[in-house]
């Protein structure tokens, strides 16, 4: 009960093709990390996965259903089950961080308890849990307003977290965290995803962290699947031709050795082609 | 190396600005505006003349337990008039608003139903603010007699016209990336309006609301003038009793309430902020 996508292709409103017939797979309890240059349709896939955009052509199945076949309150239970870390957290800056936080059970929480919670916030206990995971638990009272971007996007997984997705999607989650930051968080979402066996989709900008982190890496270049391999398979020159265009193969560049057994994830130090 | 492509906004964007322009002129000259003459002198010694017709002001105790309850019953009418016209804006607001649409997401099947009821309730609020309150309080005051009813319910309809069309419009022009992302993640509309929307866009609900209260003070005056009572209606008696005196304290109670309203929309806007 992961999804699949079956001939997949979508266009956007001005008529740029950004995904075109992607075959995907995914399992129950998998983790896989998306990789691939910007403007290569990370973002757009993980929006079709959470069922926010819909597809022109193909097949697709979320969490067993095919969300553009059901009807509202299906699709509204469904999406509620979904849970995507924006790129660009969409929080109003006025926002407090605990309100923020425990918008992400909106989905789940009847309309009485969504409004009374904004007078007096409902469950502080558990959107202080989830924040203090990523050290953030003292800033449970603060305006969003007032917070670094790194520790919004912090916000914004603590949200999600606090919504106990069953399909876990994260959009460059660590785009704006420090390298060590971001090795733990990552960490973070891998080993919560495993504790709960849930699905877990993230999509990385450093290739090194999507290695050492993720069972299994997809690479997007051009709205296309270019490679589909466990972690341990996917080669250097795949990565080359995979960031061709930009002629240097992004990593987070921390000094952290990584396992042994995982070949790939030492391999690729900075390819300077330019 | 090639040339930076020219701004293609740009021909739209001056071609606009010369077609106000020539719609402008032809409109100022029918309106037969000559600001020149608010300077010729027989007219500044008229205007002088109906000016000083205005001092002293009239301070006697009588007068002042007068104005004083005139001035509470416009108030009245004016607050009534806007509770009445929330009531009317505030679902038609929103029914307006596209950001809060769940269709507009997905599934687009029933899409229709909802560009239907948005051109529906534009017409109403259109038909609501686009007859005069003062066409409305004439109506009114042959249904309910002289008094600040029919003053109220005039308000409440014209106001609740206006006070839905811009909450509609502010609601739309707000950022709605907040509310999108919560309704993708299956919450309801008025959750995602009170998570998303309202911490965006609380501000300046709240402050045109206020200037609309203010507005319905200056209102319910000129409705007063129709026999629905309060301040307009001393006013009328004071004008057609040429009692230049009184109509200025009657003015200076405006300005203070009006500068009331102000305060009041500046220290609620920095309780938002
Ligand atoms: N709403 C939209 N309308 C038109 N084109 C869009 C829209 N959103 C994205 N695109 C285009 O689709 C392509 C894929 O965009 P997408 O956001 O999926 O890329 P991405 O892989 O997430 O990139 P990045 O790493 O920079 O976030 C880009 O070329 C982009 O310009
Ligand atoms: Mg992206």
């Amino acid at each position: 009960m992961g999804f699949s996508l079956k001939g997949v292709g979508l266009t956007h409103a001005n008529g740029f093709r950004a995904l075109r017939d992607v075959d995907l797979r995914v399992a129950c309890g998998e983790r896989v990390a998306l990789v691939g240059a910007s403007g290569a349709g990370k973002t757009t896939l993980l929006r079709v996965l959470a069922a926010a955009l819909r597809p022109d052509t193909g097949r697709l199945s979320l969490l067993g259903t095919d969300p553009w076949d059901a009807s509202p309150a299906t699709l509204r239970r469904l999406r509620a089950r979904i849970g995507l870390v924006h790129q660009a957290p969409p929080i109003p800056p006025r926002q407090r961080v605990v309100t923020a936080v425990l918008a992400g059970r909106l989905g789940q929480w009847p309309l009485w308890k969504s409004l009374a919670s904004l007078l007096y916030p409902l469950d502080p206990e558990g959107a202080r849990h989830q924040l203090a995971r990523l050290d953030l638990g003292e800033r449970l009272y603060e305006r969003c307003d007032r917070l670094s971007g790194g520790q919004l996007q912090r916000v914004a997984l603590a949200r999600v977290l606090y919504q106990q997705p069953d399909l876990f999607l994260a959009d460059e989650p660590v785009s704006a965290m420090d390298p060590a930051l971001s090795e733990l968080t990552v960490a973070l979402l891998n080993e919560e995803a495993s504790r709960r066996g849930v699905t877990l989709v993230a999509s990385l900008h450093a290739v090194d962290l999507a290695l050492r982190h993720f069972p299994r890496v997809i690479g997007v270049k051009e709205g296309q699947v270019l490679f589909d391999l466990p972690a341990g398979q996917v080669r250097e020159a795949q990565l080359r031709e995979l960031y061709a265009a930009e002629g240097s193969v992004p990593m987070a560049g921390l000094a952290v050795l990584p396992d042994a057994g995982q070949p790939a994830a030492a391999a690729p130090p900075p390819l300077r082609c330019a | 190396m090639s040339a930076v492509p020219r701004d293609p906004a740009a021909l739209p964007r001056l071609g606009w600005t010369l077609a106000a322009l020539v719609l402008l002129w032809p409109l100022l000259r029918l309106a037969d505006f000559e600001p020149v003459r608010l300077l010729d002198e027989g007219n500044l010694r008229a205007m002088g003349h109906f000016i000083r017709g205005f001092l002293p002001m009239e301070t006697s105790h009588d007068f002042m337990a007068l104005l004083g309850k005139a001035m509470v019953e416009t108030l009245a009418m004016a607050t009534a008039g806007i509770a009445l016209s929330l009531l009317l804006a505030v679902p038609l607001g929103l029914a307006m608003t596209r950001g809060l649409s769940v269709s507009r997401i997905g599934p687009g099947r029933r899409a229709w139903i909802g560009t239907l009821v948005r051109a529906l309730v534009r017409a109403l609020l259109a038909v609501l603010r686009g007859v005069p309150e003062l066409v409305w309080a004439l109506l009114f005051v042959r249904v309910f007699g002289l008094g600040a009813s029919a003053g109220v319910l005039a308000l409440g309809i014209t106001y609740g016209g206006m006070l839905g069309k811009v909450y509609g419009e502010i609601l739309e022009s707000t950022d709605g990336r907040t509310a999108r992302g919560l309704l993708e993640a299956g919450s309801g509309r008025v959750a995602a309006l009170f998570y998303g929307l309202l911490p965006h866009a609380g501000g300046e609900l709240v402050s045109y609301t206020v200037y609309r209260w203010e507005c319905a003070v200056r209102a319910s005056v000129v409705m007063g003038f129709v026999g629905a009572g309060g301040l307009g209606q001393l006013m009328d008696q004071s004008m057609k009793m040429l009692n230049g005196g009184e109509a200025a304290s009657i003015l200076l109670t405006f300005l203070l309430l009006v500068l009331a309203a102000d305060g009041l929309s500046e220290f609620l806007r920095r309780r938002l902020a």
